[in-house]
């Protein structure tokens, strides 16, 4: 094993390596999920905190199970019933979970950032499950994931991304993630749902999904965040739907074979209608079966680099040379102290 | 540093893998519901060699899976050394079978263990039974093999190298010096 990252912010700093070594796991792991018990041992005693500051089905119930086919103990915990609701400065809550010592955090927040202040201030890995309009980085993983299993690679295959592309932590992600990974990728969507500096993303950019649709192999399609149409950026869901969805029709202006995937949660008849979505080109739900299989892996990884770390190989995520104390979580307990004593 | 070389050539891995063959015959009086399943890395080229043999004798092809325990390992909190996940395939239930593991070493045992407690969790097997190509001893646990192809003593730092032809692309068994001076 190569992997030795405690933390996963961002694709941003992923190297390909470790995604195909990622990957390569995941691939492995899946059948663990269509076994009688589906359970290993293999992080049998190891807490895992879910964090959910943010409202989430999907992300925290894949998380969820995935942390339980390794057999880790997860615990949940969101906004809402939560000490936060009682005006608990995001701070202090991190101290408190600090506290419990988790082996691990997975986080999700509406604001870009947290899953890096966290992961300033725990001793244990952080994993960003969402962070505002910033990045979902499994989410990323398993849409690459599920390209690669079906394509058999990522490499120069071309890949859409529509729709509200400007909102959307899961398409900034992805363009990261595929770029990285070899693949052309093509964004677009209306003008008011796309971001300012569109074309200095390095990607290619269009406007209408006519443009799109006859050069990818592969489609995602953004969930259109309904809210936006309160904030006079689209007129009518109605008529996003008219003009921007993907429909029947639509889809016969695409290759033989495409294939099309959503992050989720789907607005029926809205950016994609009810047809395609449940058509034989649709990977949504395979999407969602490889997502466990995704964070299963990236959870052993992760639990393993800091078995690693805390052994006194590879390198811990702050560690002072010299510094007298026996494990990297001494160092930084005793570094904190030193700055609230200072 | 090759201490020895000369522990089983091709024709001898041949004859070991053929006998531990037809011993699996006579101890569940044919193949029925008999299964094998190898333990990676080398068992699983090892468990199609004696399907190989076994169809040969008997004419009866025997279900062979292969098995990854990584997942189950004793150790893993303990190294730093955290190995690759590899695929774990049985694509058959093991359900009231006689199931034969089959690795290339048998060291310590904790592989052996590991490979138990993974196989439970497939279902539950009539007879579990264990067959090794070479036993160098040192066990750490209560496991024994019902089938060994040679017993290799070794001392604890000494390595014990089995090299197939499928994965290494020649048979052979070497013994290594890798503990230093000793």
């Amino acid at each position: 094993m190569t992997w030795t990252r405690t933390d996963l912010l961002g694709i941003e700093g992923l190297e390909p390596g470790e995604i195909t070594e990622l990957f390569d796991t995941a691939a492995n792991m899946k059948e663990i999920s269509s076994r009688e018990i589906k359970k290993v041992p293999v992080l049998r005693g190891k807490t895992v905190i879910n964090i959910f500051f943010e409202s989430s089905t999907r992300t925290r119930i894949s998380f969820e199970i995935a942390e339980k086919r390794l057999s880790a103990d997860s615990v949940n915990f969101s906004a809402s019933g939560s000490s936060l609701s009682k005006g608990e400065s995001l701070i202090d809550t991190a101290r408190n979970l600090e506290a419990m010592s988790p082996d691990i955090v997975v986080v999700r927040h509406s604001c870009p950032g947290v899953p890096h202040m966290l992961a300033n201030r725990l001793d244990c890995p952080v994993i960003n499950a969402g962070d505002g309009a910033h990045e979902h980085p499994t989410q990323a993983l398993l849409d690459a994931f599920t390209i690669r299993e079906r394509m058999g690679r990522l490499e120069g295959v071309c890949v859409g991304i529509f729709g509200d592309v400007a909102h959307s932590r899961v398409a900034r992600s992805d363009m990261l993630a595929l770029s990285k990974m070899g693949a052309r990728v093509i964004i677009g969507g209306p003008p008011t749902l796309m971001p300012l500096e569109a074309h200095s993303l390095g990607v290619e950019v269009v406007g209408r999904l006519e443009e799109m649709l006859p050069e990818v192999d592969v489609l995602i399609m953004l969930r259109l965040q309904l809210e936006r149409q309160k904030q006079a950026l689209i007129p009518s869901a109605r008529e996003y739907a008219v003009m921007y969805g993907l429909n029947p029709a639509r889809l016969k202006l695409a290759r033989e074979g495409v294939i099309v995937m959503h992050p989720g949660p789907i607005n029926r008849g809205v950016e994609i209608s009810p047809e395609v979505a449940d058509g034989p080109c649709s990977l949504i739900l395979d999407q969602v079966a490889n997502g466990v299989a995704v964070r299963m892996a990236l959870l052993y990884l992760i639990a393993g680099a800091a078995a690693k770390a805390r052994a006194g190989e590879g390198a811990p995520r702050i560690w002072r040379e010299g510094d007298a104390a026996t494990t990297p979580r001494a160092a930084r307990k005793r570094r904190r102290e030193e700055e609230r004593g200072g | 540093m090759v201490r020895r070389s000369d522990i089983l050539d091709e024709t001898g891995m041949r004859r070991a893998l053929v006998r531990i063959a037809h011993e699996i015959l006579e101890k569940n009086h044919g193949l029925e519901d008999v299964v094998l399943i190898g333990l990676r890395n080398r068992g699983d080229h090892l468990a199609h060699r004696v399907a190989g043999y076994l169809r040969e004798i008997e004419g009866v092809t025997v279900p062979v899976g292969i098995m990854d325990v990584t997942l189950y390992r004793d150790d893993l909190m303990h190294t730093s050394h955290w190995p690759e996940v590899q695929a774990t395939d049985i694509p058959f239930p093991v359900e009231a079978k006689h199931v034969v593991l089959i690795d290339d070493v048998l060291f310590t045992g904790r592989s052996v263990r590991a490979a138990l407690d993974s196989l439970m969790d497939f279902g539950r097997p009539r007879t579990i039974q264990l067959a090794i190509l070479i036993d160098r001893g040192h066990r750490e646990l209560p496991i024994r093999p019902d089938y060994v192809g040679k017993n290799v003593p070794t001392s604890r730092s000494e390595e014990v190298l089995v090299l197939l032809k499928e994965s290494d692309g020649r048979d052979t068994v070497l013994v290594r010096d890798i503990g230093g001076a000793g």
